[in-house]
């Protein structure tokens, strides 16, 4: 057997484990592993925050469905990755963090750059290790990995004291990767009998509705959800998370639902006799007040997750299970009723006809004045024309809410939005991550002036290896979500949500070498940003100086039902 | 609702803080928490008491059972619906002269409690029982003789007859 020290273990084990990149920051308790990674075909991308490493990974797992994984030293450069780690808990991605520590004989004694990792992280993510001896290195890391893309997926951290990487103690390197963990079995196939009642309540259904969420997304279940809605006929919503689970330009698609989805999807799911609700946890931001859910509603709910099934909303038909694995279960299920056709639910898709005619996303344009759908739709619109099918990113915001209500998607894991967490400053590094994983794709990060700031220091990494992101900031000025809230409950008091003092985006990006583009004109809006997505190699940052005034439609009211919705900008 | 929570956990670093993490994270009361390695020590069993409706008990305990380091998980029944609860109590009362030593000596046989140390003016006495008989006992105890100390262990459980919790 191979003898190695510790901090090459590490190295070697993620070579083995098929890691071909890793986003990290290096300090004083990661040294020796830093060293082994010099000579090893890892690439590595150094951040310049360890938030945007960890969030750079998190952008990574989401768009390939791979393990992230990132590496900072102990203390500030564990705790910096906390808010990282919470997004990728808040929204299930499979990550892993390793993070040095100091030496075991000084824990406890707060040491230089000692931290509790293992404590502060504990609740934002899905497990984690201390290595208290150097043969635990390989081992757990191994354990890591399984855990983080099994069962419901999460961030798990690898905690590393600083004389576990001793590179004089050599050590057998454990190839064998069996990992089983007696106390931790994730359940993949459905219970039969449960499938074959929910396969039976589908095709008795009237006014049906197939929920999809992210675990659509990241259990990589959207081919057979869709051949499943087709099949059935089903109208199909989804959740922010659950966004590019299902083509949004089909016709059976009806958009997001919750408290900024569209009229016909609230609706829908209103008015829905039979929900067939697949790795959704009901969230609070999906359901408004759940006492006033969907009355009429029998729920058949499929999820990996035992803890995510009625813990909001009461599921009918539990299924416990792998998103994929399930569904082609209930697939298989109405071959044997001998479903051929659907249900006749003419009556139900006409009823949907008359909510999509309420068509409410239109909004008013103004005259000098860019309204931030405008931008969205334009994009959307101009790179469809291209056919550039993008990645498209997102902070959090209004910006955010727009993306997810005029993009198209036609390819899975193509939306990337903290929606669990709702992390500013996510935008630009997952754009980062996502590029480094899909080169030949077209990143687009769609971000505010608010969140922009965030993380902008991760323009050193676009700019060190030329990334050629576009990052189109809907600058109003203003912490717009939170101004919204205030001109319709404050009585327009804006309580510190005025952005004075913003820099000039477009000098900016310049001082990094980049080329800036301002648009503040309507007329220029079309033609600047053709010219921006025909520039397929190029980093380009728009600042597009947009109405500060504009809100976010529709909008639930606070403890109502689905349809208890503003549809209208004056409406309070 | 009173419930204890009965949880077979690897018995590793973080283990049981990660048990304790859930309940304050997600406002779920902890009444009382005991916990031990079983007779394969690479496992440890905790028994947390708490309370909440019917529904809090079931989504306690599928996030416990959600856990990365929690083997086996089980919510026991109330006593009348097959469930045993114990409960040990370490009471120290003022015993300065002669009547007092008599009076918390009978009461101590009556009881069925064990006298476990002793010196001149100072008796310590053990219980054991279900929760509420250790109250109605520690109550008893109070009204012969002056209490100095209540050392409870908190609640371990068991199921009746043919249901075990094995690994």
């Amino acid at each position: 057997m191979e003898k190695l020290n510790g901090a090459k273990q590490v190295v070697r084990v993620l070579e083995d484990l098929g890691v071909d990149r890793i986003f990290g920051y290096p300090g004083a308790a990661v040294t020796d592993i830093y060293d082994e990674l010099f000579d090893s075909k890892i690439a590595h991308v150094l951040a310049r925050h360890e938030q945007g490493a960890v969030h750079m990974a998190d952008g990574f797992a989401r768009c390939t469905g791979k393990v992230g994984v990132a590496l900072v030293t102990s203390g500030p450069g564990a705790t910096n990755t906390v808010t990282a780690l919470a997004t990728a808990y808040g929204d299930s991605i499979p990550l892993v963090l390793i993070t040095g520590q100091v030496s075991t004989d000084l824990i406890g004694t707060d040491a230089f750059q000692e931290v509790d990792t293992m404590g502060v992280t504990r609740p934002v993510v899905k497990y984690s290790f201390l290595c208290k001896k150097p043969e635990d290195i390989a081992k757990n890391i191994r354990k890591a990995f399984y855990i983080a893309s099994t069962g419901r997926k999460g961030p798990v951290v690898v905690d590393i004291p600083k004389n576990c990487q001793n590179r004089s103690y050599l050590f057998d390197y454990e190839k064998n990767s069996d990992i089983s963990i007696r106390s931790y079995n994730p359940t993949v196939f459905g219970h039969r009998g449960q499938v074959k009642r929910a396969a039976a309540q589908l095709t008795k259904a009237k006014q049906p509705v197939m929920l999809l969420g992210g675990g659509v997304v990241q259990g990589d279940a959207s081919e057979i959800a869709t051949k499943l809605a087709r099949r059935l006929n089903f109208p199909v919503v989804s959740t922010l998370m659950g966004i590019s689970s299902y083509p949004t330009t089909d016709r059976q698609y009806l958009g997001m639902i919750g408290m900024h989805g569209l009229y016909e999807a609230n609706e829908t799911m209103h008015n829905s006799d039979l929900i067939f609700a697949v790795g959704t946890r009901f969230a609070d931001r999906a359901t408004n007040m759940v006492a006033k859910y969907c009355p009429n509603a029998t729920v058949v709910h499929i999820d990996v997750d035992p803890a995510s099934i009625s813990k909001t909303v009461s599921a009918n038909i539990p299924i416990v299970g792998d998103a994929r694995t399930v569904l082609t279960q209930i697939d298989k299920e109405l071959d044997e009723l001998g479903f051929k056709d659907p249900n006749d639910l003419s009556l139900w898709w006409k009823q949907i006809e008359e909510f999509k005619k309420k068509d409410c996303l239109k909004y008013s344009r103004k005259e000098g004045m860019i309204r931030p759908q405008e931008v969205i739709e334009t994009i959307n619109r101009i790179s469809n024309e291209l056919k550039l099918n993008p990645v498209i990113t997102t902070d959090v915001g209004q910006h955010q809410m727009f993306s997810a209500q005029y993009f198209d998607f036609e390819t899975p894991r193509h939306f990337i939005t903290s929606g669990g967490l709702g992390t500013m400053g996510v935008g630009l590094p997952a754009a980062i991550g996502a590029k480094f994983a899909l080169p030949d794709a077209n990143v687009f990060c769609i971000t505010g002036d608010g969140s922009f700031q965030m993380n902008m220091q991760e323009l050193a990494v676009c700019r060190k290896y030329k990334l050629p992101i576009k990052i189109f900031i809907l600058d109003n000025s203003v912490l717009g979500m939170v101004r919204q809230f205030q001109t319709v409950f404050y009585k327009e008091r804006y309580s510190a949500t005025n952005l004075d003092g913003n820099p000039d985006f477009v000098k900016l990006v310049e001082a990094y070498g980049f080329k800036g583009i301002r648009i503040t004109d309507n007329d220029k809006l079309e033609s600047t940003i053709r010219d921006v997505l025909m520039a397929k190699d190029e980093f380009i940052l728009v600042d597009i100086i947009t109405d500060t005034n504009t809100k976010v439609m529709p909008w639930l009211r606070a403890n109502g039902s689905m349809v208890d919705m503003m549809l209208n900008e004056e409406e309070k | 609702m009173r419930h204890v929570i009965s949880i077979l956990l690897e018995n590793e670093a973080g283990a049981l803080s990660r048990v304790v993490g859930l309940f304050s994270q997600r406002g779920y009361n902890i009444d009382s928490l005991t916990v031990a390695p079983t007779d394969d020590p690479s496992l440890s069993r905790c028994s947390i008491l708490t309370t909440g409706d019917k529904w809090e008990a079931e989504q306690i305990t599928k996030q416990l059972h959600k856990l990365v380091c929690v083997y086996r998980v089980s919510a026991l029944l109330e006593e009348a619906e097959g469930g045993i609860e114990r409960e040990i109590v370490l009471v120290k009362v003022n015993t300065p002269n002669k009547n007092a030593r008599d009076e918390v000596k009978g009461l101590a046989d009556i009881f069925n409690s064990k006298i476990i140390d002793v010196n001149a003016e100072i008796f310590t006495l053990e219980f054991v029982g279900n929760s509420s008989d250790i109250d109605n006992f520690i109550t008893t105890v109070g009204k012969l003789a002056e209490v100095l100390e209540v050392v409870r262990s908190g609640v371990v459980g068991i199921a009746k007859g043919n249901h075990f919790m094995k690994p």
